[in-house]
């Protein structure tokens, strides 16, 4: 068990590689190179932490949650705090991190793709913060449901541009933005949000999102002494997950946990949860197999045709097909665990989370809390779980709102 | 004769190749069988018969839509098969490629899905998402049944990639005229005659240019420099229309490429 992955061309185990149109080819060798040199570059990663500290605001905190711990009467549960990020979710570490990136190249526009916003917001506040163009494809079903996010890109002057083919979410956004960057690529750098598309982005990603867990590993160690027992974060690309479980990979006594979308629940076929063994009595007509999505091999949703299943959750930023191959790689090598939270159960996180803590969390995140509901009571008080709190619920809390029946009229 | 070796025959005669690009089950089945009739008695050379896929991120909006609507008709990589198989049988002995994204033949089952090609009388496979760096299952699979797989080169190909793509080039080379998804543009890009230039210095194999062709005049203008013209984009927009309009564009690109 190594964490040096991936290894040639991009490959973790069967994942990844280079699955795109060959415009694109030269244009990824191009960006691996960058990226490779910026990595080695003293004064760009300077640069970056710089503006992580000074911009961002990290390190976040790692808060103790006392009475959600107190109430669920086992485990000691810790909260990695990048809600507090700037623009209120962990998006912003790797959009600052390619932006930056993309002016040392040279490329002065920059398109993206979102579907909670997080993302988008991101991009959209790196590029304002550099002079970058920033153009942001959200399908129209993501525009619906994250109004505000919308707002805060067009306020930092990015183009937000609809998309209304296929399902109108994430995957949509992605087709999108692939075919402006095919078109626009001498000028332009595709800013990928997640562990997802081909080589070099799930490496680059998990890199400049890794901050999340250096910082947790040493907060940890300064509040506790040791380290934790399990982590705990949601998975849509996974970027998030990865950003935590990196530094802790070669701990064999920590244990991690991703969890995916359930939505409507597995036998009900409308969910996002690609790890999720099929009903055993129930045919849904969609499966996660072995295939290629958006230049990446990994776990896809599917039609048993090989059409790409449209997928559902309460919660944009988790509505995916696919899965970053290193979380595939992760799972095949029982490094890593992954199960799911239904719409109802993240739902329920946000309540107990913001009754309990006084913190609110995004539909994304809260299918981490749910889980944490289910695993906590049944640890050891002495023992220590980390929950990756990757954004904070403004966005949706109309959505939040309506479904748990509280708005105010 | 291989289907390789057809492919290459298409290329032996003393005028460019025309070479058409339908989508299977649009507007409807029947329709499309029919289409690939009419392009065939317009003078095709080569067929390209193009598989549906639900997220095909190198289409412009023309291919999308046609896509799409195939796919709600229902159309399944099997059916693209069971097609290719009626058209042998109603006697159309054009030389075809299927063209589509990989999932859908990673779902079927790669060696399998070019074992059942090759029987139901598919001569080659364009896979515009599976560059040679990620070929070699289905290359080792074409190579074994005799079918093409065709490679793309694009404007931003490296000379290593030319000569990557030179060396393992099957039937024919083909060329996308200009960086971007397809659909056809009003005028040709600037820089494609030094392309093609570029890429005929490293190889003998045909070079068909294609993406953004879609009238006579620039056929023609593609003609001087290529050894095939592919037309997709515009021949589906008029398939859309009527049978008839199919007819008179392909006859008017098929009279171009004299």
């Amino acid at each position: 068990m190594t964490a040096t992955l991936p290894t040639i061309k991009g490959k973790f185990g069967p994942y990844g590689g280079q699955f795109v149109p060959e415009t694109l080819m030269p244009a990824l060798a191009e960006l691996e190179e960058a990226y490779e040199t910026a990595k080695a570059d003293l004064d760009f990663q300077a640069r970056f932490e710089h503006l992580l500290k000074t911009y961002v605001g990290r390190p976040t905190p790692l808060t103790y949650a006392g009475r959600l711990t107190k109430h669920l009467g086992g485990a000691k549960i810790y909260i990695k705090r990048e809600d507090l990020a700037h623009t209120g979710a962990h998006k912003i570490n790797n959009a600052l991190g390619q932006a930056l990136l993309a002016q040392r190249m040279g490329k002065q526009r920059i398109v993206a793709e979102t579907g909670a916003g997080q993302h988008g917001v991101g991009s959209a506040t790196a590029c304002a913060l550099l002079g970058l163009e920033c153009i942001v494809y959200m399908g129209d079903v993501d525009i619906a449901r994250q109004r505000p996010n919308v707002f805060r890109m067009q306020l930092a002057g990015t183009e937000v541009r609809p998309v209304s083919s296929g399902s109108r979410t994430l995957k949509d956004a992605i087709n999108e933005a692939i075919r402006d960057w095919v078109t626009n690529v001498e000028t332009t750098h595709y800013l990928l949000g997640s562990v997802l598309g081909p080589h070099p982005y799930p490496t680059m990603v998990r890199d400049f999102q890794s901050v999340i867990g250096r910082e947790a590993r040493a907060q940890i160690l300064e509040a506790e002494g040791r380290l934790p027992d399990l982590l705990i974060a949601c998975v849509g690309g996974g970027s998030n997950a990865i950003g935590l479980f990196h530094s802790f990979i070669e701990d064999q006594g920590v244990e991690m946990l991703g969890v995916e979308a359930g939505g409507s629940g597995i036998q009900s076929g409308r969910h996002a949860a690609r790890f999720a063994p099929p009903p055993a009595n129930g045919e849904t007509g969609v499966e996660a197999k072995l295939g290629v999505l958006h230049g990446t091999k990994s776990y896809v949703l599917q039609t048993p045709d090989g059409q790409i299943a449209e997928t559902h959750s309460i919660s944009a930023g988790l509505d995916y097909p696919s899965v970053g191959p290193e979380h595939a790689w992760l799972r095949d090598q029982e490094r890593a665990g992954y199960t799911y939270a239904t719409d109802d159960e993240a739902l329920a996180g946000v309540k107990i989370l913001s009754e309990m803590e006084g913190i609110i969390p995004a539909l994304e995140s809260a299918h981490a809390v749910a889980e944490v509901v289910k695993r906590a009571p049944a640890m050891p008080k002495d023992s220590i779980i980390i929950v990756n709190l990757s954004g904070r619920g403004d966005k949706d809390l109309d959505t939040i709102m309506r479904e748990l029946g509280t708005g105010v009229s | 004769m291989t289907g390789t070796e057809r492919i290459r025959n298409a290329f032996s005669k003393d005028r460019p190749a025309f070479m058409p690009y339908t989508v299977l089950g649009y507007p409807t089945r029947q329709a499309s069988l029919e289409t690939v009739q009419i392009l065939v008695q317009a003078g095709a050379d080569l067929l390209e018969l193009g598989i549906p896929f639900s997220d095909p991120l190198a289409d412009g909006p023309t291919i999308q839509a046609a896509t799409q609507k195939s796919l709600e008709n229902g159309t399944t990589l099997k059916d693209c098969l069971a097609m290719t198989r009626e058209l042998r049988q109603q006697g159309i002995d054009t030389p075809a490629l299927l063209m589509g994204y990989v999932n859908p033949m990673l779902a079927y089952g790669l060696e399998q899905f070019v074992a059942d090609a090759a029987a139901a009388g598919v001569d080659g496979l364009i896979v515009p998402d599976l560059p040679p760096e990620e070929a070699g299952e289905l290359e080792s699979a074409c190579i074994a049944h005799g079918l093409a797989l065709v490679f793309l080169l694009a404007p931003t190909s490296t000379p290593e990639r030319i000569k990557q793509v030179a060396k393992k080039a099957q039937g024919f080379i083909y060329l996308v005229s200009l960086t971007g998804v397809t659909g056809a543009r009003n005028t040709l890009s600037s820089g494609l005659s030094d392309f093609v230039a570029r890429v005929r210095e490293q190889t003998d194999t045909p070079l068909a240019v294609g993406f953004g062709i879609g009238a006579g005049e620039q056929a023609r203008a593609v003609a001087k420099l290529a050894d095939g013209v592919i037309v997709g984009s515009a021949l589906v927009k008029q398939a859309a229309e009527s049978m008839e309009n199919v007819r008179v564009l392909a006859t008017e690109l098929r009279e171009a490429l004299r």
